[in-house]
């Protein structure tokens, strides 16, 4: 099997702990000025094209997953969406005549229609930090690791790694729960859900 | 977050969140789901935003940042984050007693100096001219407060005592010696007093003089925010020690001085029965809702309505009269004294506005969203803003000035009254559902109640008969459905025979339930001894002690049993709850209970667990340092039950 050596943003939703700093760092990025001081003047306002959503006690970041075989270049009628050299689906404005197909097609709800404009916007993965060598800016914003940025190889032998160690920790009785208050605080949400999602008699 | 099937256990609250819904009025809860997800790192306490190197958070799973800027890690912002809650709570309370000593001296004074203009001599002497904006209403109250505090009352009009005992309080707000407070050394049984001074030697931290105990309310606030700043104070324990000690002083300090005097100038509570819940709003009526935490103006609300011109002018505009209810602690304070009924509590003073039926809601401090002017621009409901530290853009501005109270209080009154032509009637949906219950147990009144001592409640504890007494208080949090663990902890705990008290949002979520009956003790809900005990002496089987200010009124009597089994508060077998809490002034009370012994449970996840060692030194090595510590527990049936478990613990120990 080949290796895959183009660049992905793995996501990691226990660990996305709903900060929403991504989303901001995003917008930044994505602004004219790319300084959160500047940007939350200018009109039009950036926009995020990353959002966390809250899913019960977890929280789920989600962006374009630029699929290889991606629906929404196969369905734009214009050729606006693309490929670029590193896998990242593009829009190029100027073809996109606002008719929300990729939006359609997108199994995951990631194209956004930019009314002010009349086309479409979506995670292009940074082009301008990929070019400095640099990772996403929602990558770096998140001080969790529940967004990581590599190749899928790359992460996928990481958490191989570290799993492993796991186990042989297990096998030798060397696990030491470790202290984690997200995890408590997730486990106490997941009482508050119940209960709020329950009848009153 | 998931959306809630239903937002409240409450019918009042679950019609009239529908109606808002069908009217497209966005409430409380709809804000929170747009809110969400909600920060961890706020939820969990490691964000700092205390100096501009940062903001700065703390990784929780371990990994990087690990520190701030400064360096501090997790534990010291998570602890320094907390001590400022504690302040900011101890701040709103203590600033409220402080108004009212104010308004005591305010008022003893005025008396002084119409005295001097050659007035009417006994009446101002005795403080019950009605040419004083405020009289004193209770005299053997103020009697038997200058008694604690040694004040010598023999042969001294009440305007001097009056002022004597206003000059105490306010010289406990700025004092800047090393000693306790006068309140607290007045109030506080000698072994607990002894805890106090001794738990911060058990922290390991001898250099703490006099420990805990609180020397100046305003003093040990600043203090907060001075070791909380920059490259000061960075360990837990001595952080969260002050935290203790500031929380004091709110206690036996600030809202002591709150509620000692609000009964000295406004009465004090006797055993009263009103009504509870939406329904208490009248259709034919000028709705006047008071909402907040202070009596002060509200007092003179209720006063004004009642004032014959008024209620005429209210009739030629159409109206049957005028309907003063209450919301929050506000309500309860007026609910307590003269049995004024109570629309509702935190979570429900957006629906009050729903209902299309309020022609004014009265607002002081604290509890009051500033989204109440959002949802009143939906109907002809006018919000005035009344306390010169609280402004609401948006609303009528009708500043409060003790001096000219009777006459503010009718300008408020006669706005409210004038704008009932302008309620659109079609637009009115009252729901029906109120409830009735017995409720004004100061106390006082609770002495009264039994004979004049505490005797007969001490031995139904020794007997078993109760297994102890815990204390419920306590705000609303829409993260949580409105009142479930209110009613739910509630009941757990009647049904294995504690007697329970409470105060603020908690008591009205009872109120409510019907939980202040006498005939409550007919449930299942109720165990067959504190059934037997309550029957006996005709009370329901838990006792409404008044506002979130007056969880001293708790304290009092805790100390009283304390006193006549001669052991500190932290022996004694009761807890304490806030099982939907919601505010910083939740934190101090929280805080104040465990530090003055009593075990306390929280059913809402305070921004702490990301600081293991905080959470440690919280839940268990409290105990070792101050007898108590806290318990966090999100589900009401575990909750009910670790109270217990720890009731039972407390019994063992007493040898009962």
């Amino acid at each position: 099997m080949s290796t895959d050596s183009k660049p992905t943003i793995f996501i990691d939703p226990a660990k996305c702990i709903g900060c929403r700093h991504c989303e901001i760092a995003c917008a930044v990025e994505h602004s004219q000025s790319k300084n959160l001081f500047s940007a939350i003047f200018e009109d039009p306002l950036p926009q995020p094209r990353i959002h966390a959503l809250p899913m019960g006690a977890y929280n789920v970041p989600m962006n374009c997953r630029h699929c290889d075989g991606a629906p929404c270049v196969e369905i734009c009628p214009t050729g606006a969406l693309y490929h670029d050299k590193d896998g990242a689906v593009m829009i190029t404005p100027e073809k996109c005549i606002g008719c929300k197909m990729c939006a359609i097609v997108c199994p995951f709800g990631i194209p956004e229609f930019d009314t002010l404009n009349g086309v479409m916007f979506k995670c292009d993965m940074c082009p301008d930090r990929r070019v400095e060598g640099r990772e996403p800016a929602c990558v770096e914003a998140c001080k969790t690791g529940a967004l990581q940025f590599g190749t899928i190889d790359g992460i996928v032998s990481k958490v191989r790694k570290e799993k492993a160690e796991q186990i042989v920790k297990l096998k030798e009785g060397l696990v030491e729960e470790r202290y984690n208050g997200w995890d408590i605080f997730r486990s106490m949400q997941t009482v508050l859900i119940h209960i709020n999602e329950g009848d009153s008699e | 977050m998931k959306k809630y099937k239903e937002v409240s256990i409450d019918p009042t609250t679950q019609q009239m969140h529908k109606r808002a819904q069908e009217l497209g009025i966005e409430t409380v809860w709809e804000r929170l789901e747009k809110q969400q997800p909600q920060c961890g790192y706020g939820l969990l306490g490691v964000c700092c935003r205390n100096c501009m190197m940062g903001p700065c958070r703390i990784n929780p799973f371990g990994g990087e940042p690990h520190r701030g800027v400064c360096g501090a890690d997790a534990d010291t912002i998570v602890a320094r984050n907390l001590l400022r809650m504690i302040a900011a709570g101890a701040a709103a309370h203590s600033d409220h007693g402080r108004h009212v000593a104010l308004t005591l001296l305010i008022a003893a004074e005025m008396a002084e100096k119409s005295k001097e203009e050659g007035k009417p001599t006994l009446e101002l002497d005795n403080m019950a001219s009605s040419t004083l904006p405020y009289q004193v209403r209770d005299v053997e109250k103020l009697k038997a407060v200058a008694k604690r505090l040694g004040v010598e009352t023999e042969g001294k009009t009440v305007r001097e005592i009056a002022k004597e005992v206003a000059d105490i309080a306010l010289h406990d707000f700025g004092k800047q010696d090393e000693e306790a407070l006068t309140f607290l050394k007045a109030y506080l049984n000698p072994k607990t007093y002894e805890a106090f001074e001794k738990a911060a030697e058990k922290a390991g931290m001898p250099w703490f003089e006099n420990g805990v105990l609180p020397r100046g309310i305003d003093r040990e606030i600043v203090e907060s925010l001075h070791r909380t700043h920059i490259g000061t104070d960075h360990d837990p324990v001595s952080i969260l020690l002050h935290g203790l000690k500031t929380s004091l002083g709110d206690a036996w300090g600030g809202s002591l001085i709150a509620t000692e005097l609000q009964d000295t100038l406004f009465g004090t509570p006797q055993v009263i029965k009103a009504e509870a819940n939406l329904g208490v709003l009248k259709e034919d009526y000028v709705n006047i809702v008071v909402h907040g935490h202070e009596p002060v103006l509200s007092e003179k609300i209720v006063e004004a309505a009642q004032d014959p011109k008024m209620v005429e002018l209210a009739q030629k505009l159409g109206a049957k009269g005028i309907n003063v209810v209450g919301m929050c602690c506000t309500g309860l304070e007026v609910l307590m004294r003269h049995g004024i009924p109570i629309a509702g509590n935190f979570l429900q003073q957006e629906m009050a506005i729903v209902t299309g039926a309020v022609e004014a809601m009265v607002v002081d401090v604290q509890c009051i969203m500033p989204a109440t002017v959002d949802v009143a621009r939906c109907f002809h409901t006018k919000i005035i803003d009344t306390s010169p530290l609280a402004t609401f853009p948006g609303a009528i501005h009708i500043k409060f000035d003790e001096r000219r109270a009777d006459e503010i209080a009718k300008e408020i009154v006669r706005t409210a009254v004038e704008n009932f032509p302008n309620r659109s009637k079609q637009r009115v949906e009252i729901p029906k559902e109120k409830m009735s219950g017995v409720v004004g147990f100061s106390v006082e009144a609770i002495l009264k109640h039994f004979g004049g001592s505490l005797k007969s409640i001490e031995e139904a504890i020794v007997e078993g008969k109760i297994k102890g007494v815990a204390g419920l208080v306590g705000c609303n949090n829409p993260k949580t459905k409105h009142d479930h663990n209110h009613i739910k902890i509630a009941n757990e705990l009647m049904k294995r025979d504690v007697l329970l008290i409470g105060t603020g949002c908690w008591a009205t979520a009872a109120m409510k339930y019907g939980i202040f009956l006498p005939e409550y003790t007919d449930t299942d809900n109720v165990g067959p001894g504190l059934r037997e005990f309550a029957k006996e002496w005709g009370i329901p089987p838990a006792l409404n002690m008044g506002s979130c200010v007056d969880c001293t009124r708790m304290l009092v009597l805790a100390d009283l049993i304390a006193r006549d089994l001669n052991v500190p508060i932290s022996a004694l077998p009761v807890v304490g709850s806030a099982p939907e809490a919601m505010s910083e002034k939740a934190v101090s009370i929280g805080t104040y209970f465990v530090a003055s012994g009593i075990t306390t449970h929280l059913g809402i996840v305070p921004p702490v667990l990301g600081g293991p060692k905080v959470v440690k030194i919280l839940t268990q090595d409290l105990y070792d340092i101050i007898g108590a510590a806290f318990i966090v527990e999100p589900d009401p049936y575990k909750a009910a039950k670790l109270m217990y478990d720890h009731i039972m613990k407390k019994r063992k120990e007493l040898g009962i």
